[in-house]
């Protein structure tokens, strides 16, 4: 599904996990100034695999711990906020809490 | 004899230890392990920090509360053997069981910030999730004349998640009493998006955080305590300044189960959201904090799985299938200062709806709404924990959710619940 036709939720959240695919991931990145490599990759695989095992987007320690990427790197890949980023382009919800 | 053997014994282990014993014939050992000596209502430290709460109140001997047929092995755990259904301890012999329910929560980790546990650990950097820290906190509060009080969130999940904002409305009214509002800056500083994450809570609340003049620090994620500056420095390079910094440190699950096959990178044992059988273990059951799943870490989701996993243990024992029961099902009041509080109901699927919540006896009581009659109710819950939800006598609030009285248009505005 391409960036056009993609349902979306008001902050910009993937609205169906199902849409996601590489390519939109590719597009949505670049969309946000951010051309994918190896390590953006491992990051945002990482984050799609957590919350479909837990059902919750992780926060950044459990991302860095499992996809061995130190924070502060991570930081690096995804300026400007990388838990919201990584969860817009990995295609998983809005980290949150209970209210 | 065969054996239930029970990892912890704060709110989900007490009473689901009780629920298992009135079911369960003379033939099976119901046992809890467990080093601590006394059982902690943790919803009292919330209240603590202000003089609002005793010591007395919410502490009691371990002893007390564990009923009559349920074994206290009081030890700590060193590691599980889910091969030999084995747990070896760091003290007595090793314990063998039929069924092992993992009970033992989580806490606390500041040692895992750079910095937290400097020159400024309770002198003027105090958390309120140990007694101790709460305790410390009361005197640093009582003697607090003004200037930056920081609230400090530093990382998800954490217990009752709710409380950190419960925190800031209290201080709120706190220093108002005390005549020194006007003299201290509030500042909430958070890893999320905002202080309220949920399209219906943003909307319906956000007016508290203005009307009590609280600043809010979005997407903060705090790598370093600096005691010297008395900043906080997140990974991007801002600073928070603070005078008095309270903070919810990184949580974590017990360290038995650090880097073990059952659980995730935090130690949280990774469970099936619905039966709450540990995923990577036949016979092992999970329940309350120690769980990784997406539901709150708080009592009353504990109380809940408590229910429904007793029938889920009952199953296993007949060999039959487990039912997928647990809904994520959540209830908590949120204090908002000056004698008020809100109730939210919400699970899984559904977010916190405004409307009114029906319960037997006791009449409804507004949801999503700041009313006294919500903080009556919270602070007398006290006495339905030590008396009720412990033993696991009845508490007429069923354990998955209810639509009823909810106001389901509300979300449906906003696009969706």
């Amino acid at each position: 599904m391409s960036l056009e036709a993609v349902q979306t939720d008001a902050e910009g959240y993937l609205a169906s996990r199902d849409d996601w695919s590489e390519e939109l991931a590719n597009e949505l990145a670049t969309q946000m100034g951010i051309e994918l490599n190896d390590e953006h990759w491992k990051v945002l695989n990482t984050a799609r695999a957590i919350e479909g095992e837990s059902g919750s987007s992780p926060g950044l320690r459990k991302i860095s711990k499992r996809s061995e990427t130190p924070i502060k790197s991570i930081y690096k890949l995804f300026p400007d906020g990388p838990a919201k980023l990584i969860a817009k382009i990995a295609g998983i919800p809005k980290p949150k809490s209970c209210l | 004899m065969k054996t239930i053997l029970i990892l912890g014994a704060g709110t989900a282990g007490t009473a689901i230890a009780h629920k298992l014993r009135r079911r369960l014939s003379s033939e099976w050992d119901v046992a809890v392990v467990d080093p601590s000596s006394t059982h902690l209502y943790q919803p009292g430290l919330l209240f603590l920090p202000f003089g609002d709460e005793t010591e007395e109140r919410i502490v009691r001997e371990r002893g007390s509360t564990l009923g009559k047929g349920i074994t206290w092995h009081k030890d700590a755990v060193k590691t599980i053997d889910t091969e030999l259904r084995r747990v070896e301890l760091e003290a007595g012999d090793p314990l063998s069981y039929d069924f092992l329910i993992i009970a033992s929560g989580s806490e606390i980790r500041p040692d895992m910030i750079d910095g937290m546990l400097g020159d400024g650990w309770q002198k003027n950097v105090f958390d309120f999730y140990t007694l101790e820290g709460s305790k410390a906190l009361q005197q640093a509060l009582a003697n607090f004349e003004g200037g930056r009080l920081v609230l400090n969130i530093v990382e998800m999940p954490i217990k009752c998640p709710v409380a950190p904002l419960e925190f800031a409305f209290l201080a709120d009214a706190y220093l108002a009493k005390r005549g020194i509002r006007d003299k201290t800056e509030l500042v909430y500083v958070t890893p999320l998006d905002g202080a309220f994450t949920k399209p219906l809570a943003s909307k319906t609340l956000g007016y508290l955080l203005e009307e009590k003049g609280i600043q809010v620090e979005t997407e903060f994620m705090t790598g370093e305590v600096d005691s010297e500056k008395n900043v906080i420095r997140s990974y991007d390079e801002r600073e928070v300044p603070y005078d008095l910094l309270v903070t919810i440190p990184p949580h974590m699950g017990s360290s038995f189960l650090e880097d073990t096959d059952l659980a995730d990178e935090l130690a949280f044992v990774a469970t099936d959201p619905y039966t709450l059988a540990a995923k990577n273990a036949e016979r092992v059951f999970c329940i309350g904090d120690a769980t990784d799943l997406p539901s709150s870490k708080a009592g009353s989701v504990a109380h809940f799985q408590a229910d429904l996993m007793t029938e889920n243990i009952l199953r296993a024992i007949d060999d039959e299938e487990l039912e997928p029961s647990f809904d994520g099902h959540s209830n908590c009041f949120v204090e908002t200062g000056h004698g008020k509080a809100m109730l939210i109901d919400f699970n899984y699927e559904t977010e916190p709806l405004p409307g009114q919540f029906p319960i037997p006896g006791i009449g409804p009581l507004p949801l999503l709404k700041e009313c006294r009659r919500n903080h009556w109710a919270k602070r007398l819950f006290r006495l339905v924990y030590w008396h009720a939800l412990l033993p696991a006598r009845p508490i007429p609030i069923s354990p998955t959710m209810s639509l009823a009285g909810k106001q389901l248009s509300a979300a449906a505005e906003l696009g969706g619940a």
